[in-house]
């Protein structure tokens, strides 16, 4: 069990056994599992031929689904943005009863099962619900509209701000906000010139890695959302329906088109990551 | 002199302080606390005798089974990888290091429902391999394969984001040690990296178990619903919510609340009491 490759400077020498063999499991795991299936998800569509591809991608269901599934996840994204902010900053400055378990509460839609969550909220939000009782006669429809999508997807995202900001405003010095009051700057003018700026990238980061998440999501928003097409369906949605009519390139086509778009997301991501590190 | 007691300048007022509280409160009550209240409320609103009803119904048992099943073979195969791929990626330094973490971080920016769409496409009727595997008589859309295929694929980083920073903050000197004083590379894995990862495993292992155990969008696709063979507890609940039985769909949807609870609270101990033993991003 000797590392392999050492006259090579694939790889730096090291006294540490074991690289060639958990290098090479890793890579053949990682091949069999994720990059091979993924190459037939890229390979599928071409055989609709480049016109069909971008009819498949380009029909009007298709648009009004991605539209669907990127707007509302901007406006969800853009709620945990603005909330998550605060919700970080409560929870790292102040003390309040029953703060801890708020801040455990927070992981929630990491360890609720989609479906759960889903059928939850469209209970809760359905005309007879809780909140529907309260919010139809207002003239508010949730459930079975786009604003159930929204309502879904900024479920999904809400700890993605929260625990990208935390820990940053946690390590952040108290040193340069008493400076700033010493200079004269009132609280506002402190958060906005001292604390935000420091944050940024990680706030950012946060409501990237919150809108990623929501472009994909499935389980808890199905349920929610009426599923009408044009108006209230999204784009997971859609590859379902084309595999269940044995659409496969089609599906493919879909799918090709959120991931090459799920791509960028990431490399976006991977910037801001870098962005925070060098400061 | 005045009876105001003295604030510092970094402290803001309490009106503002219990204002942006009761908003973050608001705000967590009101997308996380209410949906986890309305799944006990629905579930119980039949009564008790009905709960227990809905839970050992032949395909609830089945259901609970198999997901039971599903995460007992997809957490292990995720774990070894985890470990295997830290190991590589953490202590040693090689070319393209970079690509490899993106690309083991990549499920987590997938869609849920591509990570079944990808096994359909290659295993499905019209699949690439499909043909050629019904020939040979092994079958894996709609069968437990798919959905342990799906399951690995959608918890697939969980264990190695979890070690990977962690062991890179520890370096290798405990393992350099070990080995000049004569331990074995087996040795010096069981005797020295494992314990110093081992909360940091855990964490990973719970989590990767929680979403295995939960996966909907991803099973979904390659389960074909097939009630007492196909579909695990999500997709039971699922299959009930739409036939309108919402007291029994919720029954079930309890029982996976329950399980998320108790990850939570796991969790929030492995990061309390072991904050400096696992991943740094966790200390809070």
């Amino acid at each position: 069990m000797t590392a392999t490759a050492t006259s090579w400077t694939f790889k730096k020498p090291s006294v540490l056994p074991g690289f060639g063999l958990t290098f090479g499991f890793t890579v053949f795991y990682l091949s069999i599992i994720i990059l091979i299936p993924l190459a037939a998800l890229l390979i599928r569509p071409w055989e609709l031929g480049l016109e069909g591809v971008f009819n498949a991608a380009t029909a009007p269901r298709v648009i009004a689904a991605l539209k669907l599934s990127f707007g509302a996840s901007l406006v969800a994204a853009t709620i945990n943005g603005i909330f998550g902010l605060l919700a970080a900053w409560v929870l790292v400055r102040y003390e309040f009863p029953g703060k801890r378990i708020i801040d455990a509460l927070v992981d929630l839609p990491f360890a609720l099962p989609t479906a759960v969550a889903g059928i939850a909220l469209t209970t809760l939000y359905a005309p007879n619900g809780w909140f529907g009782q309260l919010l139809v006669p207002l003239g508010i429809k949730v459930a079975y509209t786009p604003l159930g999508v929204i309502v879904a997807l900024t479920f999904i995202g809400l700890p993605f701000v929260v625990r990208s900001v935390q820990p940053v405003l946690a390590d952040l010095e108290k040193e340069f906000e008493e400076a700033a009051a010493t200079l004269g700057a009132t609280r506002l003018q402190t958060f906005r010139r001292v604390v935000l700026p420091a944050v940024l990238p990680a706030w950012l980061t946060g409501i990237a890695l919150a809108f990623a998440r929501a472009v994909g999501e499935y389980g808890s928003v199905i349920f929610i959302a009426g599923n009408m097409p044009m108006i209230s369906e999204i784009a997971p949605l859609l590859i379902v329906i084309k595999l269940e009519q044995f659409d496969y390139a089609g599906a493919a086509a879909v799918g090709s088109a959120m991931l090459a778009i799920s791509f960028a997301m990431l490399l976006a991501i991977n910037m801001l990551q870098a962005w925070a590190r060098r400061r | 002199m005045s009876t105001r007691t003295y604030r510092p300048p970094t402290k803001d007022s309490p009106a503002v302080r219990w204002t942006l509280s009761l908003i973050a409160i608001a705000y967590v009550s009101l997308f996380l606390l209410t949906p986890l209240i309305a799944v006990f409320a629905e579930a119980l609103r039949n009564g008790v005798e009905a709960f227990f009803a809905a839970i050992v119904e032949q395909d609830a048992r089945s259901a609970i089974w198999l997901t039971l099943i599903v995460a007992a073979i997809a957490v292990p195969l995720n774990t070894l990888f985890g470990v295997a791929a830290a190991w590589s990626v953490a202590k040693f330094d090689f070319w393209g290091k970079n690509v490899l973490i993106t690309l083991i971080d990549l499920p987590f920016s997938v869609s849920p429902v591509i990570s079944g769409l990808v096994y359909v496409l290659l295993f499905g009727a019209q699949g690439y391999l499909g043909p050629w595997l019904d020939a040979l008589g092994i079958k894996v859309i709609f069968t437990v394969t798919g959905l342990v295929l799906a399951t690995v694929f959608v918890t697939f980083p969980f264990v190695a984001r979890e070690l990977i920073p962690l062991m890179q903050e520890q370096g290798t000197a405990e393992e350099e040690a070990a080995l000049s004083l004569g331990a074995s590379g087996w040795k010096m894995f069981w005797r020295v990296t494992l314990p110093n990862v081992r909360w940091g495993l855990l964490y990973g292992v719970l989590l990767c178990n929680a979403r295995a155990m939960g996966e909907f969008g991803a099973v979904s696709v390659v389960s074909g619903h097939i009630r007492g063979l196909t579909n695990t507890m999500p997709l039971h609940v699922e299959i009930l919510y739409n036939e309108y039985n919402f007291a029994a769909a919720f029954a079930v949807a309890s029982l996976l609340a329950m399980l998320a609870l108790v990850t939570l609270v796991l969790k929030s101990a492995l990061e309390w009491r072991y904050g400096d033993e696992i991943a740094a991003a966790h200390r809070h």
